[in-house]
């Protein structure tokens, strides 16, 4: 083999370096864009858009924007509904599914087999094709609340969170989790005269710390994201999540586009900063999903 | 015995019970709701009562006719050709509008046509919006499969080198993913503007002005595709991440062995490499078509299904059939049509990429 | 949430009022949340006025943005769950009245005898709902930019004809001075496709239904009026007369100020800022007569009475109250609309006699012709904006104005005639 030129390596390093970030570039320009944007006055990004400008950050800069979107619509209320509405339903997410999770592959129950099937066929089941016949059911199912029974759930926190508590994804991600567990455990406890519920609390579910990480993100960003059905079936201002809030900027005849960026950075930054704390976690539990899948 | 299994019977329902009672309730039960509802003519709001109209919907939705077109001729019998140079075809809407000799063609309309001879054979869809939705959607998820996933395969393979700030990099390419598909798209308006969108601005930049500013989202050729390579760059970082674990597991020893017995990187990647990926790559290439399926939020927020309905798509038209037009059983119905159609899909691709022992 | 809401209520009411007497609630839903402009403000103050006013009720406001408006009031009827007191656009309130959203309004006529008639909401012989503006349209220019180019001004009593208003497009067009000569607006997808441009289809002869009937749309949408106009309007577009679907929305609001555009289609709400841009240059005109007359879309918000409410009594005390004219006037004033009564406008500082936008009321006492008042506008509305959209982008005008007739037909029909 001939002897390696150290130049070369250095060369070589450097175009993969230039690859990496030209890519990086691709990746993040939109992002950049938005806050460079919501910084600028209306009329200024809109010409800033033609150049290079668009992603630095010149001219006027100020918070105005953000000052303006703040006056024009509650924002503070709509992320406290959407992180209320995501967290809760999370926090349930985990807990039923897990618990199904574990039936499903610990304890041998009559109908196991065809349940799971059944569950496993509604991962085919795209949301927005039931979200109709579903507002018309959550229209009219009731409820026991302080004032007694109401009927309907339309317009209400519980509507934006029940309907998505228990779905075909987490549990499957639980099963496939659960089933790779090592046996012997489950097993010696059981000799031991364990209850199911103490080996679900005691011994599986701390080992599922990844299963658990990536079924939390996954309903996450699905959660914090959603548009369609809060826009259907939420109407009062004081429990509008974060994408119906859009509407107050992007519904009006003249759109304040500097405060559509501005909005749209507060909604989309506290993401960005939780993701990039935790990215090796995000990143890893997303991954141990394409081996055990 | 019989009380362990009694015992094990009982608890099985008790911690597998809320989930399947969400599920059946919120899931399973809408489902066959929707089902129902596209065997009547359910609204939105009307005093009017629900009825029964079987298949009325579906006739509706996917009721095509062939139709052959002669063209005119004169007095003569020759064949009348017009001032471009073409044929002369009478007017299609002579057939299918009020014309008592041609019932089953009413309210039809052209769908596509070619030229056979010298007469065009006209396919006639009874909805044509629709049938442009199911080619717009199928063109969109075989499209943006096979590309999604062999671009987060080629940004995986990048990525999978010991480099120093590596991890950055790779948080980077993942960052669209948590970004909500609203957000996207209202900055992408921006890029793809016309005249002086960013995307013009950076074409004529690098062609020296050689480039002419497209109109991508209001033209009907580039409208689709250009929410195709948006879709994409969302959501390649997801994959790109799955596609990198499988690439982890491949044992390093198998790599040894290639290169001891003079495999070059192309021969590696297709002999050890690719067949270390085929779990990974099935469940992407499911994972990935699913979620095309489901397409929605950009063409509500960039394109409302135009230019043309170039941008329709099965989503769209069912929430705007059901919601917009107050039209439920409509809605239900596309609904239901989608659900057979993706199930066909999972299941041909099951089938296709199952374990050949 | 509600409770609370009720509670504290309650007590401030109580705390306010010198009897001890219980106050009942009215609930008000109102479109434009999220606006910022002074008709929020003007709401609100509204309200406040009302509530203060008298002790029986108390109206608590609730806002929306304004394209999830309809949508909301959709779910919120499935779920039982309407307000007592509900803003709606004018066409969309006989669907609203046939969905049994909203009861007749049982107002005494005699309180909006002297209301322009696009301002009063009527269906199956009853009042439902009544506004306390209108809206008009008009072409905006600059007398100077007519001159320039040699082209008559038009009247009320002499719009431009339509040869006219094309020759005078083509040789604004020829003289490369602007970007297009016409601003239509096609970057506001929505209703103001209809409400803007079915004049222009009326004015050609045609129309979205029949309304001898509304039973059908063959023939009038579809007719050989309807066509005319339909290659009218494509002319346009494949011409570079005006602009089209892609138009950047951010210079559909500057463009006419700017010099972008010779003369925009656009309505009273946009015309203060070219008052103050041109002063006496700034020409509000009617539009061309293509054949059957010059008209203009009519009916804007107006407040109702829902179906559900227990509260008809409050709900038509506090329409009442508001239609009294200081606040027609004050709306005018803060939103430039055209004011429901000439008494109000005489009070307002834009359509008082000699005021800048004055030709507004003129235009829309004279010219302002309802949309089909019919439940099935809802459908018909989308399906007609779909078909403007489509023969503005090249489809064939005559295929795509069937398909619309097919489907209008086929809605109406499927809604059993939609109780005409």
């Amino acid at each position: 083999m001939a002897a390696i030129n150290p130049d070369d390596q250095g060369l070589r390093l450097a175009v993969r370096y230039a690859v990496l970030c030209l890519v990086a570039v691709i990746f993040v320009f939109p992002l950049l864009f938005m806050v460079m944007s919501s910084l600028k006055p209306s009329a200024q990004l809109l010409l800033d858009t033609k150049s290079i400008r668009a992603f630095l950050p010149v001219g006027d800069i100020s918070l105005d924007n953000y000052r303006a979107a703040f006056d024009r619509a509650p924002i503070g209320v709509f992320v406290l509904n959407s992180v209320l509405i995501t967290g809760v339903t999370v926090l349930l997410t985990i807990f039923v599914c897990s618990l199904a999770g574990f039936a499903f592959v610990f304890l041998d129950w009559k109908g196991r087999g065809v349940i799971f099937s059944i569950l496993l066929a509604t991962l085919i089941i795209p949301y927005e094709t039931i979200f109709i016949p579903l507002l018309l059911m959550a229209s009219q199912l009731p409820w026991i609340s302080t004032e007694g029974l109401e009927i309907g759930w339309l317009n209400s926190y519980r509507v934006q969170v029940v309907p998505f508590i228990a779905d075909g994804l987490s549990i499957f991600l639980f099963v496939q989790f659960f089933r790779d567990l090592p046996r012997e455990l489950i097993e010696a406890s059981r000799v031991e005269g364990a209850s199911w519920w103490a080996i679900y609390r005691r011994i599986v579910m701390p080992l599922s710390g990844p299963v658990i990480a990536t079924a939390a993100i996954l309903k996450f960003l699905f959660m914090y994201n959603q548009y369609l059905w809060p826009l259907m079936v939420v109407q009062d201002e004081s429990i509008r999540p974060v994408m119906v809030g859009l509407g107050y900027f992007t519904d009006q005849l003249n759109v304040p586009w500097g405060e559509v960026m501005a909005y749209l950075t507060v909604i989309t930054v506290p993401v960005l900063a939780f993701y990039l704390s935790l990215q090796k976690v995000f990143i890893s539990s997303v991954a141990s999903t394409g081996v055990k899948g | 015995m019989a009380t362990r299994i009694d015992q094990s019977n009982k608890a099985g329902w008790l911690m597998a019970g809320p989930g399947i009672f969400l599920m059946t309730a919120f899931i399973i039960v809408p489902f066959f709701l929707a089902f129902a509802f596209s065997l009547t003519n359910q609204r939105l709001a009307s005093p009017n009562a629900t009825e029964y109209v079987g298949f009325d919907n579906y006739r509706g939705l996917l009721g095509v006719a062939v139709f052959t077109l002669e063209p005119e001729r004169d007095d003569a019998g020759e064949v009348v050709i017009d001032d471009d140079g073409e044929i002369s075809y009478p007017r299609l809407r002579n057939f299918t509008r009020n014309n008592p000799d041609y019932p089953n063609l009413a309210g039809k309309r052209e769908w596509f046509s070619w030229q056979w001879g010298d007469d065009r054979i006209v396919i006639l869809a009874a909805d044509v919006v629709f049938m442009k939705a199911l080619i717009n959607t199928f063109t969109f998820v075989f499209v943006v499969a096979p590309v999604q996933a062999a671009v987060a395969l080629g940004l995986a393979l990048l990525i999978n080198q010991k480099m120093r700030g590596i991890s950055i990099f790779r948080a980077l390419y993942f960052m669209p993913v948590v970004v909500s598909i609203v957000v996207v798209s209202l900055l992408w308006r921006f890029i793809y503007a016309p005249g002086d969108g960013l995307l013009n601005n950076l074409l004529g930049f690098f062609s020296f002005g050689a480039f002419d500013p497209r109109d991508w989202l209001g033209n009907p050729n580039t409208a689709l595709g250009s929410i195709m390579a948006m879709s994409i760059w969302q959501g390649v970082g997801f994959h790109m991440v799955i596609w990198l674990s499988g690439l982890q597991t491949i044992s390093p020893t198998l790599y040894e062995a290639a290169s001891i017995e003079g495999a070059n990187k192309r021969q590696q990647f297709r002999y050890v490499t690719w067949p270390g990926l085929r779990n990974t790559a099935v469940l992407i290439l499911i994972v990935i078509t699913m979620q095309a399926f489901a397409l929605f939020a950009q063409i509500d927020v960039m394109t409302n299904g135009g230019p043309l309905d170039s941008t329709q798509v099965l989503v769209f038209q069912a929430v705007e059939r059901g919601y917009g037009k107050q039209d439920i059983s409509g809605g239900s119905t596309i609904s239901v049509l989608l659900f057979v159609i993706v199930l066909s899909i999972s299941l041909i691709q099951r089938y296709l990429t199952r374990e050949k022992n | 949430m509600k409770h609370i809401l009720k509670t504290t209520v309650a007590i401030g009411a109580m705390l306010v009022s010198t009897t001890a007497m219980a106050q009942t609630e009215l609930s008000l839903w109102y479109h434009g949340a999220g606006s910022a402009n002074a008709e929020e403000a003007l709401v609100n103050q509204l309200v406040e006025d009302f509530n203060a006013s008298q002790s029986d009720w108390n109206v608590v406001l609730e806002t929306f943005p304004q394209l999830a408006y309809n949508d909301a009031v959709g779910a919120a009827a499935l779920a039982g769950e309407l307000p007592d007191i509900l803003d709606v656009d004018g066409p969309i309130m006989p669907n609203w009245a046939w969905a049994n959203y909203m009861q007749p309004l049982g107002i005494d006529e005699a309180l909006i005898a002297d209301f322009l008639p696009g301002t009063i909401g009527r269906w199956d012989g009853e009042v439902y709902s009544v506004g306390l503006w209108d809206a008009a349209v008009a072409i905006m220019t600059r007398r100077s930019t007519l001159e320039k180019y040699d082209i008559r001004v038009p009247t009320i009593a002499e719009p431009w004809t339509g040869d006219e208003f094309n020759a005078a497009l083509e040789v604004i067009a020829a003289s490369g001075d602007f970007d297009y000569p016409l601003d239509l607006g096609m970057a506001w997808t929505g209703e103001w496709y209809p409400y803007a441009f079915s004049p222009f289809l009326q004015s050609f002869g045609g129309d979205i239904v029949d309304r001898s009937t509304y039973q059908s749309a063959e023939g009038v949408l579809n007719g050989d009026e309807a066509i005319a106009f339909g290659e009218w309007w494509q002319g346009l577009f494949e011409n570079n007369l005006a602009p089209g679907t892609s138009q950047d929305a951010a210079v559909r609001e500057t463009g006419l100020l700017e010099g972008n555009y010779a003369m925009a289609w656009n309505g009273n709400w946009a015309a203060l800022p070219v008052v103050e841009k041109f002063g006496d240059d700034a020409l509000f005109l009617p539009a061309p007569d293509f054949g059957n007359g010059s008209t203009i879309g009519a009916a804007s918000w107006q407040f109702g009475i829902s179906g559900t409410s227990e509260n008809s009594d409050g709900a038509r005390e506090f329409i009442e109250f508001a239609i009294q004219q200081k606040y027609l006037s004050a709306f005018s004033d803060g939103t430039g609309l055209v004011p429901s009564t000439k008494a109000a406008a005489a009070e307002t500082a834009n359509y008082q006699p000699g005021g800048p936008l004055e030709v507004f009321f003129d235009l829309s006492e004279a010219q302002a012709l309802v949309r089909p008042v019919t439940p099935g506008y809802v459908v018909s509305a989308k399906v007609f904006e779909k078909a403007l959209s489509d023969i503005a982008n090249g489809a064939d005008v005559a295929d795509t104005l069937d398909a619309a007739v097919d489907e209008i037909n086929e809605d109406i029909e499927r809604n059993s005639g939609y109780g005409h």
